[in-house]
């Protein structure tokens, strides 16, 4: 089964990082992230930007309307995600841990994948 | 990252909001300050143990709080009792004062806190040292250091900034639509400043000044969030990340200067200017365009091309006229010279800024550029006349050396002779 991780963490403590700190992290979550991807179950990574960058359509009016800014104004933010092949929900939790162990802070949402299509868009 | 540099980022994280909602309670800026200060020393012994809370801003508030009014008691127990309300109305329900940090209290106290640093009253110098030393929690130590001033007059610049803002009654309820535009574009100043002060440096100084630049962006995206529909924010914004992203390469492993034509592009901050990018973007599509969102979309251009032959002058040359004509400056000018020279050559650049002779008659960059184009005509003579200009108007030592390596490559070219003579001897 897939799972997707979601990465939830306060985005003012994420950009408050130094740039040496964000490259700590970072090289500490590659090292969780190869030994999956050795194991043949890391999907696809994504980091995103913070949601100052971020736009939101309204669909729920016609028509759309386009709005700056996340969906939601939130304590923490969605600020990236996993997709990870598990064999059961323990596996999931169990590598969400190794992840946070790298990467304190924050929360790790769990979600199981109902429908994947790598796509063919080049990162 | 280890445990300790994880809380160092919540708190300061948390500061700016928690000191401005101290600063809201107490309505005094030494106090509030004072409250925050103990609040974060004390996170810094109690989280390592208890682990960080769930809401580090809600903590520091509450801990603040109680620790100045704790203060405030000890205070009064020489002085008769204050009258019961006073005191009463500071124990109300804890719950009640975490509800309300999530509602747009943390806007207006942000704010708040922001438009008093950056009050019209005080000079340009006093707004960044106050915002650097309030908003961002900076100690005076490291202000002065990035400032290149004493300790001890950077304490009497804060102390001063202060005592202004506290004399000029600044008012605590959040201000009416016209004037917060008006004082918004004062906080993007500074924030545009502090950046500056940051990138305009270089030698020994530069690790502290880059932190500057950092401190500038980090301030940005916080406006960003508050503003988050304003252009002129996103293109500051915008502006500071595409700038900031080619610090890896402005300087070489010297510490000299290295021309935006010569530098590796390969050492830019590639996910820095994506995110520059995309504000940008977001900026432009409300068609309503200012100074920041022109000067970022110059900057984009620049990152834009991987090549500098590749780097789309004519369209530059266009958004600089853009610029004269929103803010006049022979700055601009100036700048536009050099998008000019690429276009239509030397010859046309340097009619465009000799009227300006006068009005920069004090500016490095005015002989730098003016000895650049002279030397492209072929008009050795004067272009080291300029250049010689230039050194003499230099603010830093790598400013210096840039334009010593110019003098020197005019020599070479004019006198093969003198080409084994040592720098230090020319």
């Amino acid at each position: 089964m897939m799972y997707a991780l979601l990465c939830y963490h306060s985005e003012d403590v994420v950009c408050s990082w130094s740039k040496e700190q964000d490259a700590a992290v970072m090289a500490k979550l590659a090292a969780v992230q190869e030994k999956l991807a050795k194991a043949g179950k890391l999907g696809p990574v994504v980091r995103l930007m913070p949601t100052t960058a971020a736009t939101t359509l309204r669909k729920d009016r016609e028509p759309p309307l386009v709005i700056d800014g996340p969906f939601a104004e939130t304590k923490e933010q969605l600020l990236g995600f996993y997709l990870v092949d598990c064999a059961s929900l323990d596996e999931a939790l169990e590598i969400a841990r190794d992840l946070g162990r790298a990467n304190p802070g924050g929360s790790y949402e769990i979600r199981p994948i109902s429908l994947f299509r790598p796509g063919n868009a080049a990162a | 990252m280890t445990e300790l540099a994880w809380i160092d980022a919540a708190i300061s994280a948390a500061r700016p909001r928690a000191l401005a909602a101290l600063l809201r309670y107490f309505r005094d800026l030494d106090v509030a300050e004072e409250a925050v200060q103990d609040a974060c020393l004390r996170a810094l012994n109690t989280w390592p143990k208890a682990g960080p809370p769930r809401d580090p801003e809600a903590w520091l508030i509450m801990v603040g709080r109680n620790v100045a009014i704790d203060a405030t008691r000890r205070r009064r127990r020489q002085e008769p009792l204050p009258p019961e309300e006073t005191i009463s109305d500071l124990e109300d329900a804890e719950a009640a004062l975490v509800e309300r940090l999530d509602d747009a209290h943390y806007r207006d106290d942000i704010l708040r806190l922001l438009f008093i640093c950056c009050h019209p009253e005080l000079p340009a110098t006093q707004q960044i040292a106050l915002a650097l030393r309030i908003v961002s929690g900076l100690t005076v130590v490291e202000i002065a250091r990035a400032f290149l001033v004493s300790e001890s007059a950077m304490e009497q610049r804060i102390t001063r900034a202060k005592r202004r803002v506290a004399e000029a009654r600044v008012p605590y309820e959040a201000p009416g639509a016209p004037e917060r535009a008006e004082r918004l574009a004062a906080v993007a100043a500074v924030i545009y400043l502090i950046f500056n002060e940051g990138y305009s440096a270089s030698g020994g100084e530069t690790h502290v000044r880059a932190s500057l630049c950092e401190e500038a962006i980090r301030l940005a995206r916080l406006l960003l969030r508050f503003f988050s529909a304003e252009p002129e924010i996103m293109g500051l914004a915008a502006l500071l990340m595409l700038q900031h992203a080619r610090t890896p390469a402005r300087l070489d492993a010297d510490g000299e200067i290295v021309l935006l034509e010569d530098q590796d592009r390969g050492l830019w901050d590639r996910a820095m200017i994506a995110e520059g990018l995309a504000l940008l973007d977001k900026a432009m599509r409300h068609r309503s365009p200012g100074p920041y969102q022109v000067q970022a979309a110059i900057a984009a251009l620049h990152a834009r091309a991987s090549r500098p032959e590749d780097t789309d002058w004519a369209q530059i040359d266009a958004l600089y006229a853009t610029l004269e004509r929103m803010q006049p400056s022979p700055v601009i000018t100036l700048n536009r010279a050099v998008a000019v020279s690429k276009t239509r050559g030397a010859g046309p650049a340097l009619d465009m800024i000799e009227p300006l002779a006068e009005q920069l008659a004090g500016y490095f960059y005015f002989f730098g550029v003016k000895g650049g184009l002279l030397l492209q005509l072929g008009r050795a003579e004067e272009a080291r006349a300029a250049f010689d200009q230039a050194i003499a108007r230099a603010n830093t030592a790598a400013e210096a050396f840039h334009i010593r390596m110019q003098i020197d490559r005019l020599i070479k070219e004019n006198d093969p002779v003198g080409a084994g003579v040592p720098r230090a001897n020319r």
